[in-house]
């Protein structure tokens, strides 16, 4: 590996490019000064003790953990359901099915957040609430979780599943017994990112959240006050933490869930 | 449905089990895309074509304003909102995947496959960092006292900060290609994984040089990760509305602005979905050329 040293520095480079926001973010939440500027000020943690005094962004934390543990349930049956069809047998159709459910993963949100408006409260009458958000949620959380699973279900051997029946085990015992212990990693793996994906996601909750809000929606409200800006610096701390600890985590899994199918990992979460 | 002798038991099962995902992505996505269409063709009484009409008449979405006049010659457009955000998702796909390339070319052919899957996690790490505090970071690292500016004056390269960072389409162009930035690069190196690496061995032992190597093996069998990657950039970026908002300035603000105050604020609908569904139709438009034209481009290749 002597050649391309260019290219090496040119990725690490790239990488610096990735990181830069999420390495900034804890200088200026430990910073004292009001404003955010080089140089820094001095280490402080008022703008995380200032979070606790917040009910207003409790409320919307506990908002967004009700619908991002709601979706991350549904969308990974959903996304269990459509990956173990697609490693099933083929039949007409089938393609074009599972690519109408993969297609939320590339419209532009803005269209599916008109589109989930339009028929929710000028055609239904519903008014928005949670669960038009973790509706809307699902819908966009369960191509990650399928595509998660897909490499799951996909490596399987067929033949654990058979030996299982041919030994008397029903087809839903030999799923639940053979299959499902095999595939759990995958699982676990699709339930966390469909949870970061949730939690996260502002473009169609500020569209179908009225009254309701959200933990994105809450700092989206902060974003003309400057003397809140540290405040988002803190709590973007957090956030990034814990999504990097749930995203190892995931990872984690998925790569024991590749592990036990037998195959070799070359793939990311994506 | 399931019925009729051509599909086997397997089939019937594998049908009935992808039934729920189907059928929750035609409740939740197919039927309301095809509320957006019915409400876009409706006006007071019925069956219009108004909300159309206003989409094409007002200049703000797609005419632009001409200024100036041909006599003087000093004619200029400044373009509506549709072309111009074609325009950005346009240049944030180019910028994005052309910054990519040699970073998903870097981990496919230089790093040993043990580091693999490490440098595609390290590369997927921002992309699951809260979206919203990322522009934000952004806007801190652009402004006019910010990272950037901060630090040029402090190692003395200039005096006064920059000010064409932040607030115009610039800005909008590097948050958006730092946010889509594992998009581009997943899809091309697959694809580059894809590749035989014995073709490339061939082509050098029968004289070709790294660099034409390259250009007539390598990037030809790239191009479906490149395809896959510009319109897994290009179609989302055009929904965005909170990257405008945040960094774009009232000079950069983007069709999906449009569209959201249409609905949220302005409260009219009828505009709001003709406006949505024109774009639809330029996203597909641009698509499908894209894709007609790389096809012709391999076709005409062997």
């Amino acid at each position: 590996m002597t050649r391309g040293w260019g290219l090496r520095i040119y990725a690490l480079i790239y990488l610096v490019f990735l990181f830069a926001p999420i390495i900034l973010l804890p200088l200026f939440a430990f910073n004292s000064g009001k404003i955010i500027a080089f140089p820094l000020q001095g280490f402080s943690t008022t703008w995380f003790e200032e979070l606790w005094t917040r009910t207003t962004l409790h409320q919307a934390v506990q908002n967004s953990l009700i619908i991002a543990v709601s979706v991350a349930t549904l969308s990974t049956v959903l996304g269990i359901c459509a990956a173990r069809a697609g490693a099933l047998d083929d039949y007409p159709f089938k393609g074009s099915m599972i690519g109408l459910v993969m297609l939320p993963l590339v419209l532009p949100e803005i269209i599916l957040a008109v589109a989930l408006l339009v028929i929710i409260s000028k055609v239904l009458g519903i008014s928005p609430s949670l669960w038009t958000i973790i509706m809307a949620h699902v819908l966009i959380c369960t191509p990650y979780a399928t595509a998660i699973l897909n490499g799951a279900f996909q490596n399987l051997d067929k033949s654990f599943e058979e030996a299982a029946m041919d030994l008397g085990e029903s087809r839903w015992g030999a799923f639940r017994l053979v299959t499902l212990p095999l595939v759990m990693p995958g699982i676990i793996s699709a339930f966390l990112i469909a949870f970061i994906i949730s939690l996260d996601e502002f473009i169609i909750a500020f569209f179908l959240s009225g009254n309701v809000t959200t933990m994105p929606v809450y700092i989206w409200g902060l974003r003309r006050q400057s003397d809140d800006l540290p405040i988002i610096m803190a709590l973007g701390t957090i956030l990034v933490t814990l999504s990097i600890a749930l995203l190892i985590i995931a990872e984690f899994f998925r790569r024991r869930g590749m592990r036990r199918a037998g195959i070799k990992d070359t793939g990311g979460l994506l | 449905m399931a019925g009729g002798s051509f599909m086997s038991t397997g089939g019937r099962r594998s049908l009935l089990l992808l039934l729920p995902p189907f059928v929750y992505a035609i409740l939740l996505m197919a039927v309301p895309i095809g509320a957006v269409i019915a409400i876009s063709f409706t006006g007071p009484d019925g069956f219009s074509l108004a909300n159309y009409g206003a989409v094409f008449s007002e200049p703000i979405n797609v005419r632009g304003v001409v200024r100036g006049s041909l006599e003087t010659g000093d004619l200029s457009w400044t373009p509506g909102l549709l072309p111009r955000s074609v325009y950005v998702s346009v240049a944030v796909t180019v910028a994005t995947v052309l910054l990519a390339f040699p970073v998903a070319y870097f981990i496919s052919f230089h790093v040993s496959p043990s580091r693999k899957s490490l440098w595609l996690f390290l590369i997927t790490i921002p992309f699951w960092t809260s979206y919203l505090i990322r522009i934000f970071l952004w806007k801190v690292i652009l402004g006019f006292s910010g990272v950037i500016n901060s630090a040029l004056i402090g190692i003395g390269l200039i005096d006064e900060p920059l000010t064409f960072l932040l607030y115009n389409a610039n800005a909008v162009i590097i948050t958006l290609s730092h946010a889509y930035a594992p998009f581009a690069i997943l899809p091309i190196f697959v694809a580059l994984e894809k590749i035989d690496r014995s073709l490339i061995e061939a082509a050098q032992d029968l004289g070709e040089n790294r660099f034409t190597t390259f250009l007539r093996v390598t990037l030809p069998l790239s191009v479906p990760g490149i395809v896959a990657a510009v319109l897994i950039v290009f179609i989302p970026t055009i929904g965005d509305y909170v990257t405008p908002e945040l960094v774009g300035g009232s000079g950069g603000l983007l069709i999906a602005n449009r569209i959201q105050s249409l609905f949220l604020q302005v409260n009219d609908p009828g505009l709001g979905a003709a406006l949505s569904v024109v774009t639809m139709a330029a996203v597909a438009l641009v698509s499908l050329i894209f894709v007609f034209t790389c096809r012709r481009w391999l076709r005409s290749r062997s």
